[in-house]
């Protein structure tokens, strides 16, 4: 137990100590639904009167797709290609317990970005409703697909491809998941692809759990649930520690 | 006890690694004990990486057997992880930590951990706390790398060129820890190739090559066995060997600048008869040798030898050509 409390702590720390992976995770979402709250450019769904009530549930996916997946990810990628992760074999610690840590910081991540962006959030005027006990489990649906992803990535290529790949596929994600700019406003066969990718699936789940007139979001919870199987499924199958 | 005293601390019996049609390991046999230092010795490509990683259970042998501490590398990883410390030779740290961080950090894996304070005044490191590991010296990341090796208390110690690039002084304090290591009843397996440290340090000395076992001995034992008929002298290059093998009735070479050969035995009379040839000419002489030699003369006759034996067969010889002479690479 002691190992994995202090292997979580570790893995924590070292994140937060990093500049870039702060950035992603909690500068860049609050920096975003900040902006576009204060900012009317952005185009809003029908019937949404203030800015912050669309964005504060696709802002919430966004910190779950950049602590799951870029943060994650980028950081098992360099500690795989510096060996990190060969000399851990050689250790007591174990791959369960290792994986265990990995889970337990990404939920600790996710726990401070939340506190951060809700508390923004409220302070910019959100009006939640609908049913965000929910919100949670989709969260951590979220979580399982983006961090299978990043983890593919991590496991299968070089830190330095890992670190390019996740930026350019979060920059994709972000723009085709409905997460600050509707799905009502693409065109319709990417508005349509936007949909079943787990950006879009979960920013869906999210404004259904957490914005009243949202549109019911029962197709989007299978497809969540099925990036949630799948690429974690991927990562298990194709992950290759050295 | 899974592992009484008596027990070999590390086991290698007839290991064969092959990577699809490349054989690293080719039928490789020897023991480590414990208390002792035993250096694994070969040029590159000879199957060190492959048997040592086979002994911390990274890969399994395509046939043979390794035992460590009585137990299977591979399947009985969980029970032999405790027990065992490993350095790589480079990396294997998080880059953005500090060393007390990851040594508190790997003292929670073990039971009975060595205090992290306490191994990293050992090390040196003390005034270093605030570092990252990216931004300390290489030196004193093999340092880290070392006391992360021990912290566990490990019966078995796996280091792989622990003093690969590194100055002079920091290459002191690794040797007096590793001694240290042995003295403690610790079994060391010290992968290198310079010949200087195995000569050293180690108490047992273990050469390979295309993975088969050269040499299996103490370092004397190997400085002092066969080839006692030759005379090694250090002196000014261009000298005259034709006259000086005259003067001495063997054939003189120079093997390299300044150094030459003898094929003579080291008799009293004989050498009284080169250092009077050299003292007509008013020649200072560097060194003398006679019967022992260097481990890097036995390292390089024997390595070169198995490289000559394996060209007669010319299935091997083309793959060979390509690595030119390694001499120098082994040093």
């Amino acid at each position: 137990m002691k190992a994995f409390t202090t292997q979580t702590r570790t893995e924590l720390m070292l994140s937060l100590r990093n500049g870039e992976q702060l950035l992603v995770s909690i500068a860049i979402p609050l920096l975003l639904l900040v902006f576009f709250s204060l900012v009317d450019v952005l185009p809003l769904p029908d019937g949404v009167d203030k800015g912050v009530d669309f964005l504060a549930p696709g802002i919430l996916a966004l910190a779950v797709m950049s602590s799951a997946m870029v943060s994650l990810g980028i950081g098992t990628g360099f500690e795989r290609q510096y060996k990190v992760l060969k000399r851990l074999g050689t250790t007591p610690l174990g791959r369960p317990r290792w994986v265990g840590a990995k889970i337990a910081m990404v939920l600790c991540l996710l726990v401070i970005q939340s506190i951060v962006l809700v508390g923004a959030a409220f302070a910019l005027g959100w009006n939640p409703a609908g049913s965000p006990a929910l919100a949670p489990v989709a969260m951590l649906l979220g979580a399982a697909a983006f961090a299978g992803i990043g983890l593919l990535m991590a496991g299968t290529l070089r830190g330095t491809l890992t670190l390019a790949l996740a930026n350019g596929l979060y920059l994709v994600l972000l723009l085709l998941g409905g997460m600050i700019i509707p799905f009502d406003n693409m065109p319709g066969p990417i508005g349509a692809l936007g949909k079943l990718l787990p950006s879009g699936a979960l920013s869906q789940v999210l404004q259904a759990t957490l914005r009243a007139d949202a549109p019911p979001a029962g197709t989007a919870w299978i497809v969540l649930a099925l990036w949630a199987i799948a690429a974690p499924a991927a990562a298990i199958r194709f992950f290759r520690w050295e | 006890m899974v592992s009484p005293a008596d027990v070999p601390a590390i086991q290698v019996d007839d290991l064969v690694i092959r990577y699809g049609d490349h054989v690293a390991v080719g039928g490789l046999s020897f023991e480590a004990r414990r208390g002792e230092i035993t250096a694994l010795l070969g040029p590159n490509g000879a199957g060190k990486t492959s048997t040592v990683e086979t002994l911390e259970g990274y890969r399994s042998p395509t046939s043979g057997r390794v035992r460590v501490l009585g137990l299977d590398p591979g399947s009985q990883h969980s029970l032999l992880a405790p027990r065992i410390g490993v350095m790589l030779q480079s990396g294997g740290i998080y880059t953005g930590i500090r060393p007390l961080e990851i040594l508190r950090l790997f003292a929670s894996y073990y039971d009975n951990p060595v205090e992290p304070v306490e191994l990293l005044e050992m090390v040196g490191l003390a005034d270093r706390q605030r570092s990252t590991w990216r931004s300390l010296s290489g030196g004193e990341q093999q340092r880290l790398s070392l006391a992360l090796a021990l912290i566990g208390r490990p019966e078995v110690a796996f280091l792989d060129e622990p003093t690969a690039g590194i100055d002079p002084a920091g290459r002191q304090v690794i040797r007096r820890i590793v001694a240290d290591l042995r003295d403690s009843g610790v079994a060391v397996l010290l992968t290198t190739h310079d010949l200087d440290e195995a000569e050293k340090l180690a108490d047992r000395v273990v050469i390979i090559d295309h993975g088969t076992l050269l040499a299996d001995a103490t370092p004397a034992e190997l400085m002092s066995a066969g080839k006692g008929d030759d005379i090694r002298f250090g002196a000014t290059s261009g000298l005259d060997c034709g006259s000086l093998g005259d003067h001495l009735r063997a054939s003189v070479t120079e093997e390299a600048p300044g150094e030459y050969r003898v094929a003579t035995a080291a008799t009293p009379a004989t050498v009284a008869a080169l250092t009077a040839w050299l003292a007509e000419r008013n020649e200072p002489l560097a060194d003398l040798r006679a019967g022992r030699q260097s481990l890097e003369d036995v390292f390089l006759r024997l390595t070169e030898s198995a490289e000559a034996a394996r060209e007669q067969s010319p299935g091997v010889a083309a793959r060979r050509s390509s690595r030119g002479r390694r001499g120098r690479g082994a040093a």
